[in-house]
């Protein structure tokens, strides 16, 4: 009766499926999906990552957060940014619904390993936390004339 | 090993994603906190990257649609090493009830979070009920 629940609903696999999927399309080659330091979808705070031939910028989807208190750091190619969120409850109301994140967060990010770690730029809006490294000059492609 | 992996996340690789750019009919369900008072119902919904000018809210009889644009707008030869947001959208509704005065409802946008409120209607607010012992 359980067994039915959880292993044979086609459905659901079918949806874990196209999740999979998905994370081949847009992780592909990276040390996300199934990284080491990789952390379950859905974890606070959600991340994109972009890149250009010039740089690297890290999108941390971080509401409410108060961005002084932020910590960012950055080693090497390892990102790592930690923070709280304080979620203030009000004891005399009724909930019904409490989906949203409170408390400290932690996320480790692995950047490509051309990034300077000198030359990093970040800043908040609108609940967004947006950190730009450059890449090394060296890295970027370069045309080669033939003569 | 650990190089090869990570060499690939060179913009080229990624065959022209760009960040968020899942069909435009996929929308993000923002999280939500819900809690009543005596004097009425707040709405707590996260919507990171949403300015005002991206926010759209809407009362169509009993239901209340908050739907919100994401506004980073990334540059064009971006590509996607990694996207937990897939979508610009976020959409959700909420069927309110007769007792909620739909058309007094406030609405504010702080970094990405959006807080509604919407009163009760006086007559409806709760009223204390005293028994009396005979």
């Amino acid at each position: 009766m359980f067994g039915n629940l959880y292993s044979d609903n086609p459905l659901l696999t079918q949806f874990r499926r196209l999740e999979e999927e998905l994370d081949e399309v847009f992780g592909r080659g990276t040390p996300w999906t199934g990284g080491i330091r990789s952390q379950p979808p859905g974890t606070f705070p959600a991340i994109n990552v972009g890149s250009t031939e010039d740089d690297v910028t890290v999108y941390l989807f971080a509401p409410g957060i108060d961005a002084k208190k932020l910590d960012i750091s950055i080693q090497q190619n390892l990102l790592t940014v930690s923070g709280e969120r304080e979620v203030p409850r009000d004891d005399g109301a009724t909930y019904y619904r409490q989906e949203r994140f409170g408390g400290e967060f932690h996320r480790v990010i692995s950047l490509p390993d051309d990034v300077d770690p000198e030359r990093v730029q970040a800043s908040y809006r609108d609940g967004v936390v947006q950190i730009t490294v450059r890449r090394r000059e060296s890295a970027k492609p370069r045309q080669i004339a033939i003569r | 090993m650990a190089t090869e992996m990570t060499k690939k996340d060179a913009a080229s690789d990624n065959g022209g994603q760009t960040l968020m750019n899942a069909a435009p009919t996929a929308t993000i369900r923002p999280m939500v906190d819900i809690f009543e008072t005596a004097d009425g119902i707040t709405l707590r919904a996260d919507m990171p990257g949403v300015s005002k000018d991206g926010l759209n809210l809407r009362v169509d009889g009993p239901n209340l649609l908050v739907e919100g644009n994401i506004g980073i707008i990334p540059e064009q030869k971006m590509s996607a090493l990694h996207a937990d947001v897939r979508s610009t959208l976020y959409r959700r509704s909420f069927v309110l009830g007769s007792e909620l005065e739909a058309e007094k409802i406030d609405a504010n946008l702080k970094d990405g979070i959006l807080t509604i409120r919407i009163p009760k209607r006086p007559e409806l607010r709760p009223r204390k009920i005293e028994v009396r012992s005979s």
